[in-house]
């Protein structure tokens, strides 16, 4: 279990009396597509919230990469590798896309305060690679056209891509997407997961989603873990999740007593 | 390319307009000019932290005292100081301290922006509404400073007889070189990883940026520029006191970054023009009124009125400022 590039080692959290996750354990395998599923409420957001630094867990650790993370500020988890789409959108509103872009490449222009203000070589060079490397995200993205729209004015469906793209340009090893599906039609749906599958062997990465169509993570996913009430009730093969007894239980309650 | 080219002339054409108004204007075009430019320095700062950061902070009347007195000090002569401070003997070091006007005004800035650094920290602990009451807190405790620290402000009595070296020519070139500064900060990643924390700090934070430097930067160099516009005030007048940096000078700021279009810097520059000359030219009304042949004699404060009219009328004709967050070349591109 030494490649595994995300290990959630036995995390609890609570909220005042509340227990969002119990003593939850799963690894993510460098190259894997892993899924984390389960009703609503039952602590996959809150996961995610944990990895990326924004809660603190009561108990556990999260190592990446065989590192402990765990409590380190959600900024700097970025620049270990880490970067995470939202579950409602959350475009930068008042910018263009590329702009919104820009910022995810924030970290690889190098250039400091006073090389900006006095537009120094160094800010010019910087600016036009990272430029450069933004507009060959959009193409890959199909989002080119788009450029210098304002980010919320574009359809729900451009709105992910261009958060997905955003997250990339962090330069990320691991690729939290929470929900990317959620809203989106059938042939939208079907899009998305082609771009997924592109960008996840163009540039080497680890996806951890959380989703709720079925059909999409079946698609997707290598392995998942399935979540009720912040305790693991299955992990193993998509396949084998939907025919699980307590999988089926958890999404549609139990009919043993009915 | 083009582009340069634009930016170099309009530089051009500004700075020989500088020149032309200095040498041509009579004094009292010219105050008011100055008055434009001083104003436009403290918002346009102001603007950056405000507008642009979107930290809603109400301090800069603390700024901008800091900056006025250093500069005073600086540059009022030794004797001078000695005859002036009538309550308790000024304090040797404020004895000690000269320097010539542009090293005077430029030190009043880095006070301002080391105070800024000392007072980011316990300052971004907070957000929003906090925020504004913290930062509103500083500007009293400047000017209650310098009330009762006589020894070095000479108290409520104020400074005066501070030499009047802040001409048009100082005044305007400085505030263009701010603006410069500023769309030179908006257009690089600082800009936008300051527009970023303004839009949502959550998601700024998850693309690796550091909302608490990206406020600091912008706050210093906010303070900056208001401690050098203080200065500029200070040689301007020849002579302050605290009262003169009360809140209302917050608040003057205030309306006109809000008229202008926060985050809008080029906005800030036309609102300025429009409240600073407004006051001005509205000073008609103030004395006495004659219509249609009937003498409605002299109502003191009636520019205030009209002024405060307008100033509603416009803000409800454009609800978010003159020019929204974009720059006025921002509107010419989307025509061509």
């Amino acid at each position: 279990m030494s490649d595994a590039i995300l290990k959630i080692d036995n995390i609890t959290m609570q909220f005042g009396g509340v227990t969002a996750i119990k003593e939850l354990s799963f690894n993510v395998q460098k190259g894997q597509t892993y899924g984390l599923i389960g009703p609503n409420g039952a602590g996959k957001t809150t996961i995610f919230n944990i990895i990326t630094g924004n809660l603190k867990p009561t108990k556990g650790f999260v190592f990446f990469e065989n590192k402990n993370i765990t409590g380190t500020k959600p900024n700097k988890v970025v620049y270990k590798g880490i970067a995470r789409t939202f579950q409602n959108i959350r475009l930068f509103k008042s910018m263009t896309v590329l702009e919104n872009i820009l910022i995810g490449f924030d970290a690889q222009a190098n250039y400091s305060y006073f090389e900006a203000i006095f537009r120094l070589p160094r800010f010019f060079k910087r600016e036009r690679e990272i430029k450069e490397k933004a507009y060959e995200l959009m193409k890959i993205f199909g989002i080119t056209e788009f450029a210098n729209t304002n980010a919320t004015a574009l359809s729900y469906g451009n709105q992910r891509k261009v958060e997905i793209a955003r997250a990339l340009a962090t330069n990320p090893k691991l690729l939290l997407l929470d929900e990317p599906a959620a809203g989106m039609n059938p042939k939208e749906t079907d899009e998305l997961a082609n771009i997924i599958h592109k960008i996840k062997s163009d540039f080497n990465l680890t996806i951890l989603l959380i989703e709720h169509d079925m059909k999409f993570v079946n698609r997707m996913c290598d392995q998942l873990t399935v979540l009720d009430y912040g305790a693991k009730i299955f992990e193993g093969k998509p396949a084998d999740a939907i025919v699980d007894e307590k999988v089926i239980s958890a999404y549609l309650g139990d009919f043993s007593h009915a | 390319m083009k582009k340069i080219i634009r930016n170099i002339v309009l530089i051009l054409a500004t700075l020989i307009f500088i020149l032309y108004a200095q040498n041509n204007f009579d004094s009292y075009t010219l105050s008011i000019l100055n008055n434009i430019a001083v104003f436009a320095i403290l918002a346009l700062s102001y603007n950056l932290i405000n507008g642009v950061a979107g930290q809603f902070s109400l301090e800069p009347n603390g700024f901008v005292a800091i900056g006025a007195y250093f500069t005073a000090i600086l540059l009022i002569p030794a004797d001078t100081k000695i005859d002036m401070f009538a309550l308790v003997d000024p304090a040797p070091i404020i004895l000690k301290m000269h320097a010539q006007f542009l090293p005077a005004i430029i030190i009043g800035g880095i006070a301002a922006s080391l105070v800024a650094l000392l007072l980011s920290f316990p300052v971004f602990r907070v957000r929003g509404d906090y925020l504004a009451i913290v930062t509103l807190g500083f500007g009293f405790i400047i000017r209650i400073f310098a009330i009762n620290n006589p020894a070095y402000t000479n108290g409520a009595m104020g400074l005066n007889d501070i030499p009047s070296n802040a001409n048009f020519i100082w005044i305007g070139t400085i505030a263009l070189i701010t603006f410069i500064v500023m769309i030179h900060i908006i257009n690089s990643k600082f800009g936008r990883a300051m527009k970023s924390v303004r839009d949502d700090e959550d998601a700024a934070t998850a693309m690796g940026i550091n909302t608490f430097k990206m406020k600091t930067y912008a706050f210093m160099t906010s303070a900056f520029f208001e401690g050098v516009g203080g200065g500029l005030l200070a040689s301007m007048l020849t002579t302050i006191t605290p009262d003169q940096f009360s809140f209302l000078l917050t608040f003057q700021l205030l309306i006109i970054i809000v008229l202008g279009g926060l985050g809008s810097m080029s906005g800030t520059l036309i609102a300025t023009i429009l409240v600073m000359g407004g006051m001005e030219w509205l000073r008609f009304l103030d004395e006495n009124i004659i219509l249609f042949g009937k003498d409605f004699g002299a109502h003191p404060g009636m520019r205030m009125v009209v002024f405060s009219i307008l100033l509603i009328i416009m803000m409800l004709f454009a609800r978010r400022g003159l020019l929204g967050d974009k720059e006025i070349f921002d509107y010419f591109k989307r025509k061509s």
